[in-house]
Parts: structure tokens; C-alpha cells; sequence
């Protein structure tokens, strides 16, 4: 269905009447009841949305220089470890650089702290972070990566650091990789009947009898409901 | 250029397409009337393709479901939120009010929690029981049959439990538990209060063969492509069109008054056209409004004539006072037991599969009225934030904080799906001294007046916050869990959410039987103009501390039979 189609207009006497929704409920299967997931463009964008998404994509915030230090920090934080990819790997370089131009707030800390990251390695090493040996860069990372533990005058270190450990784990954990490596096993029909029994057992619980006879029966879960006059459930 | 204006005359004219709205669209639809449907969003159908945000990957989205465009995240079916472009409202003397609009058909319908609870014989009557606030006019005996009607037409799954002011329906079976729930009642119990199955507004059965059935993907807040949820285009709109209603859809329209004649009595409606930005005027019979309990005040108190002088059906002086949004405040907990869990899929419903109902009516309390307790967790799927501070729970644990490398990877399982959240939401005091009114200064980009709040929460709703907060302590102990951050002190007013937070705006346009001290009769009739109704949440007398959808379908179902009747005795 195509939306303009379907609203026309809404000058007078033109306006969507009648139903448009004919031919665009998804199709259930016959088997189980389960719909088929079909793919479409997007994922639901207004047009003001798309309008600036597109925007956003063809805008630049970060130079060459930050974004390879992202992607050093970024494998430092999750490196590649069979069966394992390396944050890289699963886009997390291409999402941090999204997010900071979607997210304004995003911008000077991490513009700032790479900055930082790179004087203070200056310091250490006379070199700028990214030319560092992966030995110095560890060094610099371990000053910085442990909250309560960072020495009072390297704390903008620790709030940088802590800033691009959190988008990297977001960034990972919610590809199409780290949902995997997670084991997250949803997003997809199926028929919820409860926590599997072992998992039950081992956290020492049970479902009682009388709180099952209140929870639907999968069983029957395509017939037609229908009550007595009390509200009695009885199909 | 001059007002374009409709031939036409409806039968009704219906401004709104949310739960208010869309009720009257069908009942009003089926009773043969001509009926017009004014909607300030654009059209959304939650089965359509192409807006679908349904079993979308959070790597679909590029920045991962973040909130930066939507106020719940990139997937969430609500086209608004608490701040509009173009359309901009202000608060008054340092007061806070956060108010939330979903401009699109069905409005907020499409992305709310499904959370369906009928309000209790107590609940009319609290005036009664406290001394504060109001009564309503009428009582759950006049309410009921609507519930019942509801219940069957729209679906809700729940349980029979025969709690005096938690009245049973017709019910669905409910979900069984997922595990944290398990924790959560097992909790609970220990502190000595209830848990039974939530009740949701999805279907776990067909109610008929033209809705399909949930195949719980837990995601209700995107709206369901099946239209095993409800939201009021699925379930209502679609349905009276379906059955050959005369409706005609006016999308990204928005209404700016209610035009009356010379002897005060309303005639149509001048709205602006979004799309060509000209206004535009349709004519009817009879107005309902259901434009939500502030746009609905707005419109009236923009409705100013040389008979209604300060807004239509304002000669109370009421309309906009006794605004109140439920009391809320959230913790969480870290439950150890839960670490390191076998991964399996838990989506389940959109919302909890199990739920406290308020359980101290008897007891002696230092705050009025209650609260309801909803609770989250679980392996949901990671969108942006997961991972955030991922191993600070370590802290518990013994662990390392912080860090970097594979040790973080493994913190990362360890942790998933080890917290719990629990939330407290409650009833609040309706007092006139929380209201919006029209602000003389400032217009929205469609040159409409906009409002202005001014609201205070009293000491009665932030001691019953500090009481959330106790309880949710005492269930986090009893489910071994220890709770996260620090509890909210006095100086926090215990976390109490701003008014507004909840999306529970209701009493703007309160009910009563004195014209004095109410601006609509028992039908949700204007006092003043008896040919205009509001069906929304405007006509709450108080608000319980339940969900306000299904008494907003309740009562908008017995308005509607009320206008039929009206119109079949010539009365208006």
C-alpha cells in the first residue's frame, strides 16, 4: 500500500475515506499460527526522519586522525578473539562516527578526549597514541580504563575513556554480531510457554497449578474466545 | 484568503482518533450517523510496510534504537513526544509539566503499555472515604456494563481474583511468568505482598477472525502488524470503516476551536490543513472531543464568543483546572542469582506478565490513596545502551570494574539479564491549583494560542513516593537483590517523576452534577452547550492509580449511546 495513495489529500472533499488496509496485514502461516516476517525498506521512518537521517549521512564530523584512533581504541576495548570478531570487525568505528553526528552532545567529549588522549601520550612517549606500540598503548589505557583506581589528574582520561568503552560495547553488543555472540534469541514468532523447565529448577522454582490454570493453554491458542455470563473463559 | 468551508453537514463531527476518539468513531459509526474524524497527525496504519518498526533489528536503525529522534527509541510507535517541533507549549511561575503528544491516527494508542485495569467501586467514590478531592457523579455500577462491552470487543488478558476494587472482566488467559518475574514474586511474597497476572490489552486468544494473535515478540510499544494489540486504529477505526461506516479521515489536520451560533450553540469546527497551512471549516450536528485532556481544554478555552466569553463550556471557570497525571518513580536492582543465565527466548508480551494491584486500602498510611507496581528485566534484545557501565555490577561481586579486552566480553554475558526494574504508579490529588491554561503571549506554527502549565505536586504525592520506594526495598530483599544507585532522599522529592513524566493527563474538563463545579454532566455533555461531548480523559474526576485507557473506552462508549439516544429524542 502507498501511503500517499491512501490519504490523497485532505482537501475538502478529498480525504481518505473508506479502508486502506486492504492487502497489508502481514499473512499469517497456516501451521502455527505465526506470521511470516516479510522485509521492507527502513524500518518505519517518517519522512522528516529520513529527510535527516540523510542529512546526517552525508555530513562529516570526525578527520581521518580521530577516526583511526576510534578504531585502535575500539579493538584494544574488544579485540578479535576466536570465534570472536574484533569490535572493528562488527562496524562499531562506523556507528561511534554516526552517533556523533546524530548525538551534538557527543561532539567536543569525544573530539576533546581524543585530544587529550593524544597529549598525554606525547607526554609519555613523544609520539601521538595511535603510533604507539600496542605495549604503550596498553600502558596509557591501563591509567585510565579502572574507575577509583585513575590518579586525581588523569580523571578527564578515565571520563573519555569510560565514554568510548560504553559506545563500543553498545555498539558491538547491538550488531548483528554481538546479538549473536550474546545469545539473545528473541525478535522472531514463536509461542512464549513459559521458562524452560530446567532453567526453572535450577533457579529453584516451580510454576504452581493454581497460577498455570490462570495462563493460556498453547495448545488451544487459535480458538475463538468466548465466556459465560460470569466471565468464565470457556473455549 | 477566506475560510474554505464544507458544503457538508455531519451528523458528528469527532476531534481526535485515539481511544476517545476512535470509540466514538465506531459506536457513533454503527448507529448510521455521517461522521467526520479530525486527526492533527497523519495517517498510520500499524500493519502498513512501510512505517512498520515491528521485528526490526536494533542494527537497523543506525544509531542502534536511540532516542535522539523518538522519545523511546528509534522502533517506538509514537510520532511526538514530550516536545514538537513547530509546536511548543510553556509553564508558568518555575512550574514543571511535561506534557506528551503522539500526532498520528490512533495517537498515543499505537505505543502505549497495554496496560488495561478497570477502576474499583472505591475509586469513584474517594471524596467519600478521605475527604479529599471529588466524587464522581457516577459510580462503577454505571460504568460496569461498558467494561464488560470493552473487554469483549477489545481484548484483555488477565485473571480472576475477586479483588474488592481491582474488578474482574472477561478475560484472556494470561502469559505464564517469565523468570525475573519469578524473582519479583517471589519477593514480594516475602514482604507480604500480592503478585497476580498482569492484565494487558493483547490478545493471547482470537476474539474474532479479523485480529490476529500474539506471537510474542514483547515489542507492543512498536504496535503489532497483526493487530494482536490494541491501538485504536487496529481495533476501532479500521473495523467501523470496515463495516461500512460513513467516516470520512481528515489526517494532518489540526483543530483550533469550536464555532458557535448566535445563541451559543455549536455548529462546526475551524481546523488548519498541515499540508497547504489554509484553515478550513466543516459543519456538524453534534462536536465530541477527544483530542487528549489538554489539547481538549485548549481547544475550548480557544473557542472564545460573544455567548461563551472566556471559552466554550467554561462558565465555570474550570476548564483546564484539576489537571493531574499519575505519581511515579522508578529503582533497580541487581539480582545475583541471575548471573550468568542460559539464554532463551523471552520476549513474551509487550509489557510485565505479572503485576501488583495497590493492597493497603486498609491500612494507616501518612499518604492518600495508592499505587499499582509494574516491574521489568529480562534478555531483552540490546539496543543503544546496553553495555553501558557493563561491569560496574562487579562492584557487588568482586570483580574488576572497568577495564578493557576479552575480561569485559565475559562480564558482558555474565550480567545479561541480571537486573531487575521495579515501578511505582500512583494516584495523585486533583487540586485547582494544577491547570493549563491559554498563555496570551505565545502561538504554535499553525498561529494557534498554546498553553500553559502550572503544576505542583503536594506533599501527599511525594510521602507516597517515598512509600514506593520503601516497598520496592523491602521485595528487592526478599528476592535477595541488591538495589542499584541510591535511594532518592527528601531533597529529591524521593524521585517523584515530573507531573507529565506518567502520560496520564487527566481532569481538565472534570464531570459533576453542579455546572458551578464541573464543566460537563454525568454524559460528558457540556453544561454550557449541550450538543458537545468530551471523550477523553478531560471528564476524570480523579484518576485512580490505574491506567486511564480503559475508562476513557468505557465512558466514551456510554457517551455515545447517550448522543444516539439524545439525537432519536430531537433533544439536541
Amino acid at each position: 500500500m502507498n501511503r500517499r495513495d491512501s490519504i490523497k489529500s485532505i482537501l475538502l472533499g478529498s480525504v481518505a475515506t473508506g479502508l486502506v488496509i486492504n492487502g497489508c496485514t502481514t499473512k499469517t502461516s497456516s501451521v502455527d499460527g505465526l506470521p511470516e516476517v516479510k522485509e521492507t525498506p527502513l524500518y518505519g521512518r517518517t519522512e522528516k526522519e529520513i529527510l535527516r537521517d540523510q542529512e546526517l549521512f552525508e555530513s562529516d564530523f570526525f578527520n581521518e586522525h580521530e577516526l583511526a584512533t576510534i578504531a585502535v581504541l575500539c579493538d584494544i576495548i574488544l579485540p578479535k578473539s576466536d570465534p570472536y570478531v574484533s569490535a572493528t570487525e562488527a562496524g562499531v568505528k562506523e556507528f561511534i562516527d554516526f552517533i556523533v553526528r546524530d548525538m551534538e552532545d557527543q561532539q567536543i567529549p569525544l573530539r576533546g578526549g581524543i585530544m587529550w588522549l593524544d597529549s598525554f601520550s606525547n607526554k609519555l612517549y613523544n609520539k601521538e597514541f595511535i603510533a604507539c606500540t600496542n605495549e604503550e598503548q596498553y600502558d596509557i589505557c591501563d591509567r585510565i580504563a579502572y574507575p577509583e583506581k585513575t590518579k586525581p589528574e588523569l580523571i578527564q582520561g578515565e571520563v573519555f575513556f569510560t565514554r568510548i568503552r560504553n559506545l563500543t560495547l553498545t555498539g558491538f553488543y547491538t550488531s548483528k554480531e554481538g546479538i549473536k555472540e550474546l545469545g539473545y534469541k528473541g525478535n522472531t514468532p514463536n509461542i512464549w510457554d513459559g521458562v524452560p523447565e530446567e532453567v526453572l529448577k535450577k533457579h529453584g522454582f516451580e510454576y504452581e497449578e493454581a497460577w498455570l490454570a490462570k495462563c493460556v493453554d498453547q495448545s488451544n491458542r487459535g480458538d475463538i474466545a468466548k465466556w459465560d455470563d460470569e466471565g468464565n473463559l470457556i473455549s | 484568503m477566506q475560510i474554505k468551508e464544507s458544503p457538508e453537514t455531519f451528523d458528528v463531527i469527532i476531534v481526535g482518533s485515539g481511544a476517545g476518539g476512535g470509540m466514538a468513531t465506531k459506536i457513533l459509526s454503527e448507529a448510521g450517523l455521517n461522521i467526520a474524524v479530525i486527526e492533527a497527525g497523519p495517517f498510520y496504519d500499524p500493519a502498513d510496510p512501510v512505517s512498520r518498526t515491528q521485528l526490526k533489528w536494533s542494527y537497523e536503525s543506525p544509531r542502534r534504537g536511540a532516542s535522539t529522534t523518538r522519545p523511546f527509541g528509534d522502533f517506538d510507535a509514537a510520532y511526538g513526544g514530550w516536545d514538537i517541533e513547530g509546536e511548543p507549549y510553556t509553564k508558568k511561575n518555575g512550574t514543571e509539566f511535561d506534557w506528551f503528544r503522539s500526532r498520528m491516527l490512533g495517537g498515543r494508542t499505537n505505543h502505549w503499555g497495554r496496560i488495561s485495569l478497570r477502576f474499583g467501586p472505591l475509586d469513584f467514590k474517594r471524596k467519600s472515604i478521605d475527604g479529599l478531592g471529588d466524587n464522581w457523579p457516577i459510580s462503577y455500577d454505571d460504568v460496569k456494563p461498558y467494561y464488560d462491552k470493552v473487554d469483549k470487543l477489545i481484548g484483555v488478558f488477565g485473571s480472576k481474583e475477586n479483588l474488592p476494587n481491582d474488578p474482574d472482566g472477561f478475560f484472556l488467559p494470561a502469559p505464564k511468568p517469565r523468570l525475573h518475574e519469578m524473582y519479583y514474586i517471589k519477593g514480594a511474597r516475602k514482604a507480604n505482598i500480592p503478585v497476580y497476572p498482569s492484565r494487558l490489552s493483547i490478545l493471547t486468544k482470537p476474539i474474532n477472525d479479523s485480529r490476529g494473535v500474539c506471537f510474542y515478540c514483547g515489542q507492543c510499544s512498536r504496535s503489532c502488524s497483526v493487530y494482536a494489540d490494541f491501538s485504536s486504529g487496529s481495533c476501532l477505526i479500521f473495523p467501523a470503516q470496515k463495516s461500512g461506516g460513513q467516516i470520512k479521515l481528515y489526517t494532518d489536520s489540526m483543530v483550533r476551536e469550536v464555532v458557535t451560533d448566535d445563541s451559543g450553540k455549536a455548529t462546526g469546527v475551524i481546523f488548519i490543513n498541515k499540508l497547504d497551512r489554509k484553515e478550513y471549516k466543516l459543519n456538524a450536528k453534534v462536536i465530541v472531543l477527544a483530542a487528549s485532556a489538554c489539547s481538549t481544554a485548549r481547544i475550548l478555552l480557544n473557542s472564545k464568543s460573544k455567548v461563551h466569553k472566556d471559552g466554550l463550556g467554561n462558565s465555570s471557570g474550570l476548564v483546564g483546572k484539576y489537571l493531574h497525571d499519575s505519581t511515579g518513580t522508578n529503582r533497580m536492582a541487581f539480582v545475583p542469582e541471575l548471573m550468568n543465565r542460559e539464554t532463551y527466548n523471552e520476549d513474551g508480551v509487550g509489557g510485565m506478565h505479572v503485576y501488583t494491584p495497590w493492597w493497603g486500602n486498609d491500612k494507616k498510611l501518612n499518604f492518600p490513596r495508592g499505587y499499582h507496581i509494574e516491574s521489568w528485566g529480562g534478555l531483552g534484545m540490546p539496543s543503544y545502551g546496553f553495555g553501558f557501565d557493563a561491569n560496574a555490577l562487579n562492584k557487588f561481586v568482586g570483580g574488576q570494574v572497568g577495564g578493557y579486552g576479552n575480561a569485559l566480553r565475559n562480564d558482558v554475558k555474565k550480567f545479561y539479564g541480571s537486573v531487575i526494574g521495579l515501578a511505582g504508579r500512583g494516584e495523585s490529588i486533583p487540586v485547582e491549583s494544577n491547570y493549563c491554561e491559554i498563555d496570551p503571549d505565545v502561538v504554535d506554527e499553525w498561529g494557534i494560542p498554546v498553553l500553559r502549565f502550572h503544576y505542583k505536586w503536594s506533599e501527599y504525592e511525594k510521602l507516597q513516593a517515598n512509600h514506593m520506594h520503601e516497598t520496592f526495598e523491602e521485595i528487592f530483599d526478599g528476592m535477595g537483590a541488591e538495589a542499584l544507585g541510591d535511594r532518592p532522599s527528601k531533597e529529591d522529592d524521593y524521585g517523584l517523576l515530573a507531573p507529565g513524566r506518567i502520560i496520564h493527563e487527566v481532569g481538565t474538563t472534570r464531570m459533576g452534577d453542579d455546572p458551578k463545579k464541573s464543566v460537563t454532566n454525568k454524559y460528558q455533555q457540556l453544561h454550557d452547550v449541550d450538543n458537545v461531548f468530551i471523550v477523553d480523559a478531560g471528564p476524570f474526576v480523579s484518576q485512580a492509580d490505574k491506567n486511564p485507557t480503559w475508562t476513557i473506552l468505557a465512558l466514551s462508549w456510554r457517551t455515545c449511546d447517550y448522543i444516539v439516544s439524545e439525537l432519536k429524542k430531537q433533544n439536541i
